[in-house]
């Protein structure tokens, strides 16, 4: 195929430069030759000439396109690194220029739903698995490609441009995209995980984002520590019991990506999740706060979808239906909290 | 899918025999197998990183294995020096065992001679012996004496054993993608993948492909078939090389796999059953054995690997679903299926074709009443399971043309990584699957089974199935309006499916709703001693043998029917 003519070495595609985006294009450039994909025509002129958008530093050497298919041509391997709000008309656009060889890995945390052309989650009855797509399962039902991995663990943005060390997880059912993953970003800075349950891993990065939401409703309402040790320990139950039923394992849960990220969300005052929960316990309503963030906050997203397939496959998830009351359902916060406190929870751990 | 069946004998594809691919396998047999002999050894070799100590555990145990095999479940068709055989590989094992003198490099060595006669035994046993002339033989004993006794069945007088009125392909009919297979056949390598519920079927499936006049195909069969001595002609002349199920060990599944992958990158098109075995339960095969299908997807990537990148490189997966009303076996395979333990090693292999006269008497009974059997060619896919199109190029979802080659790339180079081939295989499984699925076709039969067994099931919720098979009589009846009620709910969500290409029907569906219930009750599982399905003096439906009805109802498991009670 004509495409394969060019013998240069190919270069590492970013999508999305977004915080996350930006973070992981400058750590690849350290190693690799970079292109980053941005839709807009003049933040591909700022990265390109200044090496800086939306006042953070690029990498000098990392090119700029707003072409789809100048990027797949250029690259082998793909970092998608969008928001799930955009992730499927993004994916949909580059799944033309997309190939068998293509190695994608992507960073979004997000649910996707995959209903008929008029349903949307208000007029469904019941939302099965086969109707919830993780962002790999958009990736594989809408290109090509599939050799698909994902990247997901306590990966805060700022902390990442700042070179302090963390650590990530690659997960494929491929071992070639854990190896490949892992030898263009690991660095003495950043360690690098490998994980083959892919959908696990997936789910733990989805799931954490509903108990950063009550993290933050624990920490507008002014209560201490112990209570977000309570959560955290509970909040890792439900997500177990979640990603289990949607086809998760549990190891994926107990390691980096879940209860690694899981803790590092419940603590980062700055994350959108955290913040959404907070001011609802500040008395603000939903519609308020949406109003006043930029994007979407991806657990409000998720405890819709979740609370959706909960009651369709008749399993009990205490937090995610409380906060789903009180999102939704105009519950008094303090009085989600009296119930999650009166729920006969009375085994501590019993998924191992 | 059209409602027409293929109704005429098609011309040979490749009319010369000499240049059949399976002939010129035949002709270089002595050659290929010493190839296969060698790429299994360096395949278990490899598999055992070349580790003295590993490899001796290998060998040790299957040594232990086939002791064992040989003294517990000896067959007929098992040659003469098996025993002796084995006692020569156990001293030349324990002599390189206590051998002092051997230093590492020496005593592997020994072990891989050791190996090297083993995976050649193998090698030797696994493959076919194929003979045109035997092929041209059996074909026309086939053609010729079903047709005879059809005809004397259904023409009457005299002159009956001398009509040609009725031709085989009147009972048997082919319909779907037979252009393509053809087409693709001369291009390519196919890979038919056939649905299995009947020992009949490699004789069937060996009929249609000459009827579409293509070059016989060469097939794994279970060697349990090859103790009866006239299987062993007719599987001999098909092509067939021999899977022993018994043999679990690590070398003879590494010589088989190397036999099947070597065989298709000659360009021999090949056969696979890939339930590995015949449906016990009824239904359509949901989970495959992956073992053989690897075995395709390798070939591919070593086509690619040496270069072929053309289509006459390309290896072309084409599902089948063979449907019948009757499955002689049925009483003893939902036998099987309702007491398995889910160890297969536990079966009993099963009796009714154990002898010629029983499978004579069975084809006298099929040939002389009515029982048609319809054979579904699917949509010929890639080794990834994309479609093709007529010049045999791969197609996305969209219909953009893809390159199989670029599957296997990464970095630019074609790669051997077996853990991706894995994954690969899986994904191929499950495509078959879905196809089957589509191409599955309907009959009469299996509509009134599914129904008859789901009221049964309704009217008893209480119980599960192994209750279910031991109602007493007098709790199974149906009124008759009921159950045509029943059957039209069904019949519209069936033809609700179709019309989504998810499943496809029989013309004799397009009967009326009574027509059909008769026809279906006349057939289903006709030759049962107790039948699955029957109308009683008060008209109520009811079942002699519901086993065996929930044998027939299953054929319409997988399409999430059950829902509409």
């Amino acid at each position: 195929m004509a495409l394969r003519n060019s013998s240069k070495p190919k270069r590492i595609g970013v999508v999305g430069v977004g915080s996350f985006g930006t973070a992981i294009a400058n750590m690849l450039a350290e190693k690799n030759e970079v292109m980053v994909y941005a839709r807009k025509e003049e933040v591909v002129e700022e990265i390109n000439t200044a090496h800086r958008t939306s006042g953070r530093e690029i990498h000098p050497a990392i090119r700029a396109t707003f072409s789809p298919e100048a990027l797949c041509k250029s690259c082998n391997v793909l970092f998608f690194m969008i928001p799930s709000s955009a992730f499927l008309e993004v994916v949909r656009n580059f799944g033309p220029f997309l190939y068998p060889y293509h190695l994608i890995i992507h960073g979004t945390k997000g649910l996707a739903l995959n209903l008929g052309p008029n349903d949307s989650l208000e007029t469904v009855q019941k939302l099965k698995r086969n109707q919830i797509l993780t962002m790999s399962e958009v990736l594989l039902q809408e290109t090509v490609a599939v050799r698909v991995g994902c990247l997901a663990g306590p990966n805060i943005s700022k902390e990442l441009s700042l070179g302090h060390p963390a650590a990530t997880v690659i997960a494929s059912r491929y071992n070639e995209v854990i190896l490949e993953g892992q030898r263009l970003l690991r660095s003495e800075k950043f360690q690098v995980y490998g994980n083959s349950d892919i959908i696990g891993v997936e789910l733990s990065g989805v799931l954490k984002n509903i108990i950063a939401i009550a993290a933050g409703a624990l920490a507008g309402l002014g209560l201490g520590e112990n209570a977000k040790g309570l959560l955290i320990s509970r909040g890792l139950v439900e997500m177990v019991h979640l990603s289990k039923a949607l086809g998760g394992s549990v190891q994926a849960v107990v390691g980096l990506a879940g209860i690694g990220d899981l803790v590092t969300t419940c603590n980062s005052v700055d994350s959108r999740n955290f913040t959404v929960g907070f001011r609802l316990a500040k008395g603000e309503s939903l519609d308020q706060i949406l109003g006043s963030m930029d994007e979407v906050a991806e657990g409000v997203n998720t405890i819709r979808v979740m609370d959706a397939f909960i009651k369709t496959a008749g399993i009990r998830a205490p937090i995610t239906e409380n906060l789903h009351r009180v999102l939704f359902e105009d519950l008094a916060i303090e009085d989600a909290l009296q119930f999650l406190m009166k729920y006969p929870f009375s085994v501590d751990v019993d998924f191992v | 899918m059209d409602d027409n069946y293929i109704k005429h004998r098609y011309a040979p594809i490749i009319p010369s025999k000499d240049e059949w691919p399976v002939v010129k396998l035949a002709r270089e047999r002595r050659e290929f197998v010493k190839k296969v002999a060698d790429l299994a050894e360096s395949r278990v070799l490899g598999l055992t990183g070349k580790n003295h100590e590993i490899l001796k555990e290998e060998l040790e145990t299957t040594l232990y294995r086939e002791k064992l095999r040989v003294k517990q479940n000896p067959w007929a068709v098992d040659p003469y020096d098996e025993d002796s055989f084995w006692n020569e590989v156990r001293s030349s094992l324990l002599q390189v065992n206590t051998d002092l003198s051997l230093d590492k490099n020496k005593r592997f060595q020994a072990y891989q001679k050791i190996l090297h006669r083993i995976t050649s035994r193998y090698a030797e046993e696994i493959a076919s012996n194929f003979k045109a002339s035997h092929y041209k033989f059996t074909r026309s004993v086939v053609t010729y004496g079903f047709s005879r006794l059809l005809n004397a069945a259904r023409v009457k007088g005299i002159k009956s054993i001398f009509s040609n009125q009725y031709s085989l392909q009147d009972k048997i009919q082919i319909t779907g993608q037979t252009d393509q297979i053809r087409d693709l056949a001369t291009k390519g390598t196919i890979v038919m993948v056939p649905t299995h519920f009947s020992n009949l079927d490699s004789i069937l499936i060996g009929w249609i492909i000459s009827v579409l006049g293509m070059p016989p195909f060469i097939y794994g069969a279970g060697l349990n078939l090859f103790n009866i001595s006239i299987f062993a002609y007719f599987m001999n002349a098909l092509g067939a090389y021999k899977v022993d199920r018994r043999k679990k060990n690590l070398m003879y599944l590494e010589t088989l796999k190397t036999y099947s992958k070597e065989a298709i990158q000659f360009g021999c098109h090949s056969l696979f059953f890939p339930g590995g075995t015949r449906s016990r339960s009824g239904m359509i095969e949901s989970k495959l054995k992956l073992g053989l299908l690897s075995t395709a997807i390798e070939a591919q990537r070593a086509n690619f690997q040496n270069g072929i990148n053309d289509i006459s490189g390309k290896i072309f997966i084409v599902p089948v679903t063979i449907n019948y009303h009757f499955v002689l076996e049925a009483p003893s395979l939902i036998r099987d299926h309702l007491s398995s333990t889910g160890q297969e090693r536990y079966y009993k292999e099963n009796d009714e074709f154990s002898t010629s006269y029983k499978i004579f008497k069975f084809l006298l009974k099929f040939f002389t009443k009515g029982s048609d059997i319809s054979v579904s060619i699917g949509r010929a896919m890639d080794v990834l399971g994309n479609y093709v199109d007529q010049d045999g190029n791969s197609l996305d979802k969209r219909g953009r043309q893809i390159d199989t080659r670029d599957y296997f790339i990464s970095d630019g180079k074609i790669t051997v990584d077996q853990q991706r081939e894995e994954e690969y295989t899986h994904m191929l499984g499950k495509r078959i699957v879905e196809e089957f699925h589509k191409i599955n076709r309907v009959f009469s039969s299996h509509l009134v089974a599914f129904v008859g067994f789901e009221l049964i099931k309704a009217k008893n919720n209480k119980l599960d199935i192994f209750d279910l098979i031991r109602l007493p009589e007098e709790y199974i009846s149906i009124s008759y309006e009921e159950f045509k009620v029943a059957c039209q709910r069904v019949m519209d969500r069936i033809l609700e499916l179709k019309a989504q290409g998810m499943i496809d029907i029989a013309p004799h569906m397009k009967r009326t709703m009574d027509e059909i219930i008769t026809h279906g009750i006349d057939n289903v599982g006709m030759y049962h001693a107790k039948r699955p399905l029957i109308r009683d003096n008060q008209g109520y439906i009811t079942t002699e043998d519901m086993s065996l009805l929930y044998f027939y109802h299953n054929r319409l498991h997988g399409y999430g029917l059950e829902k509409l009670f």
